[in-house]
């Protein structure tokens, strides 16, 4: 009962921030939410922010610039720089390469003993398993991120290009 | 221009229907090859149920569909499978794809196919569906969608309104008319299966003005049955009227919604050459391996309506035509005005192959150097879909796909009416196909963006609940055990 009770008084806490968040600063917001929807929403942390939406935040304070999204590639460098009013430049060599095609990790499950440490580091919920059972990755939910292959202790994961669409 | 065109878009164009017409539908010759490409129809390759070196009979099955949306494929002639590798094919332009090759050794002998079997008037809907996919049956209007899928997808309640579309708009296409000239009563009876099949309260079949032979023998086919159901709607000539959506809008005076589909208006439309088709299916146990194939234009000496097994080279069909004239310069499938080029006739004719145009220059519109934009707006009052040709054009250049999306480039069904009548001579159909697949593939990348925010903002908030759960847990477990609970 008290554990609801402090969730609860916890979670209102949070909200009320939120809330007093969203009434101070309501122009803030909506430019995050532009910036956030040119993003790639691949959630791979590679412009060192903890995803899409951190990172979006981050310009729109000032604290990034536009060219650290290489997913994105030219493309979204440019559609940031025409929405924050500056010069397009280049992806960041220093934030690594732009990719030719998307791709999807895989987990060769021959090799996959149950750990689920890439469960946990996959950031859009994109793979299923339990402990000691084996995993797979959910080809149409995977953003491609690699962010599961470092955790792995057998180096199961290997990406491979998206399957193409079947309309 | 006549009001009337102003108002439905479109253009009247020049028939050349009468050189393919004079004569009646001849057999197409036999050859010793057949190649049949995998992947002839809508959706996906079909898979084979022969290998190299196989013995098939004429009719036999030699492909089962993919799951999915696909269809069943059949040998056209009794031989031997030669071979099971890619082979170039005219809806990939002449690109390789994954094809059976039969040797043909004539002897027609029959494949006896148990499944040809039934009694179709007491299958239930979704048995007869079924039935009609095992004839290997698509539309045979040029998409070759599987007809199954379609009929399925479009079962409902009180059943959909039938249409059969025999409106064939394009100028030298005249397939269509020859077969309702000469094979009504096919026509009729497939048109009788599928009320059957959908559990539909009516047809109607919509041809043009100007086919009044086909008219007099479609209504004397109805009259012989007596089946009160099916009606004939005559529809002006006006090009592209034989478009799904135009016709729908031309017969019911209803518009398919431009994200949906006929059956949301609880309407089918069926080409008659699939009504034909299913006919043959049901009534003579022969599933889909020959189809009646135009080949005309000024190119060929003896343009005519040919009776052709399906994987029959397009270089046999030009020799029976009595071969290419001295005039010829482009090869074409399908119309002159929405058929592709092709670079030789080495190909296979397909379950979408209506028509052959070997064109020479007298056929082809020769098109000038490319002009700028004037914004005459000549474009947008001949477009069937209400478009508007010269935004979508401008912003093309540089590609907004906001924009283009906002004005309906995915409804452009590519009629080239605005290419007809541009008066800078700019391909606008070219650029809006070559356009479609890149704004479909960003559209599509929006989507699973917005889904993948989701799922990532909806995981944040769950580990943020569950570490609140976590601290109020060890919060709970540090205070004085004697505390009352509540």
């Amino acid at each position: 009962m008290i554990t609801a009770l402090v969730t609860i008084i916890i979670l209102a806490a949070l909200a009320g921030v939120a809330t007093v968040a969203t009434a101070g600063a309501p122009k803030e917001i909506s430019l995050v939410h532009r910036i956030d929807a040119l993003l790639p929403q691949t959630q791979c942390r590679r412009c060192t922010f903890a995803g899409c939406r951190p990172y979006a935040e981050a310009i729109a304070q000032g604290a990034a610039d536009i060219n650290q999204c290489p997913p994105g590639g030219e493309r979204t460098a440019k559609a940031l720089a025409g929405l924050m009013g500056v010069t397009p430049k280049p992806v960041g060599k220093e934030y690594g390469v732009v990719p030719d095609y998307p791709a999807v990790a895989f987990i060769e499950e021959d090799a996959c003993i149950g750990c689920t440490k890439c469960i946990q580091a996959c950031p859009v919920d994109a793979i299923v398993g339990a402990s000691r059972h084996m995993h797979t990755v959910i080809a149409a939910d995977c953003t491609g991120c690699e962010l599961c292959i470092p955790p792995c202790p057998v180096d199961c994961i290997v990406m491979r290009p998206a399957p193409a669409v079947v309309r | 221009m006549t009001t009337e065109e102003l108002v439905t878009g479109g253009l009247r164009l020049e028939a050349h229907k009468q050189r393919s017409t004079k004569a009646p539908i001849r057999a197409a010759s036999l050859t010793e090859r057949y190649v049949i490409p995998l992947d002839q129809h809508s959706g996906l390759p079909a898979v084979p149920l022969v290998k190299p070196s196989d013995r098939v009979r004429i009719w036999q099955p030699i492909a089962q569909p993919a799951p999915g949306i696909s269809a069943w494929l059949h040998s056209p002639v009794s031989g031997e499978v030669l071979a099971i590798e890619p082979r170039p094919a005219p809806h990939r332009l002449g690109a390789p794809t994954l094809s059976v090759v039969i040797a043909n050794d004539g002897r027609d002998e029959r494949f006896e196919n148990a499944a040809a079997i039934v009694s179709f008037e007491r299958l239930s809907p979704n048995e007869a569906c079924e039935h009609i996919a095992r004839g290997g049956i698509v539309g045979l209007g040029g998409a070759a969608f599987p007809t199954a899928s379609k009929l399925a997808s479009s079962l409902c309640e009180n059943g959909p309104k039938l249409l059969l579309n025999g409106a064939e708009c394009e100028p030298y296409i005249s397939c269509d008319e020859v077969l309702m000239r000469e094979r009504a009563e096919d026509i009729v009876f497939g048109a009788r299966a599928l009320l059957h099949a959908l559990c539909s309260p009516s047809c109607t079949i919509a041809i043009e003005d100007d086919v009044p032979d086909a008219h007099t023998a479609l209504r004397l086919a109805i009259d012989k049955v007596g089946d009160a159901r099916i009606r004939i709607k005559v529809v002006p000539a006006i090009y592209p009227a034989g478009g799904e959506r135009q016709l729908i809008a031309t017969v019911f005076d209803t518009e398919v919604p431009h994200d949906g589909l006929p059956a949301d208006i609880g309407v089918v439309c069926q080409n008659v050459g699939t009504a034909a088709a299913i006919a043959r299916w049901i009534r003579d146990g022969q599933p889909l391996v020959s189809r009646i194939v135009t080949v005309t234009g000024d190119g060929v000496r003896d343009a005519g309506n040919l009776e052709t097994r399906i994987g029959t080279p397009f270089s046999s069909l030009i020799a029976d035509c009595g071969g290419y004239t001295e005039r010829m310069s482009r090869l074409i499938m399908g119309g002159s005005m929405m058929g592709t080029s092709l670079p030789h006739d080495d190909l296979p004719v397909v379950k979408a192959t209506n028509c052959i145009v070997a064109a020479s220059s007298l056929d082809l519109q020769l098109r000038g150097a490319e002009m700028p934009c004037i914004r005459c707006g000549n474009c947008s009052q001949v477009c069937p879909a209400f478009l508007l040709p010269q935004q979508l054009h401008w912003y093309l250049q540089p590609f907004d796909s906001d924009q283009l999306d906002r004005h309906g480039l995915l409804d452009c069904i590519e009629c080239g009416c605005c290419d007809y009548v541009c008066p800078s001579q700019i391909p606008l159909v070219e650029r809006f196909r070559e356009a479609k697949p890149l704004l479909t593939r960003e559209l599509d990348a929006h989507l699973s963006a917005d889904a993948a925010r989701t799922r990532f903002l909806a995981r944040n908030e769950r580990l943020a609940r569950l570490e609140a759960e976590h601290r109020a847990k060890l919060a709970a477990k540090r205070r004085p055990k004697n505390e009352p609970s509540s």
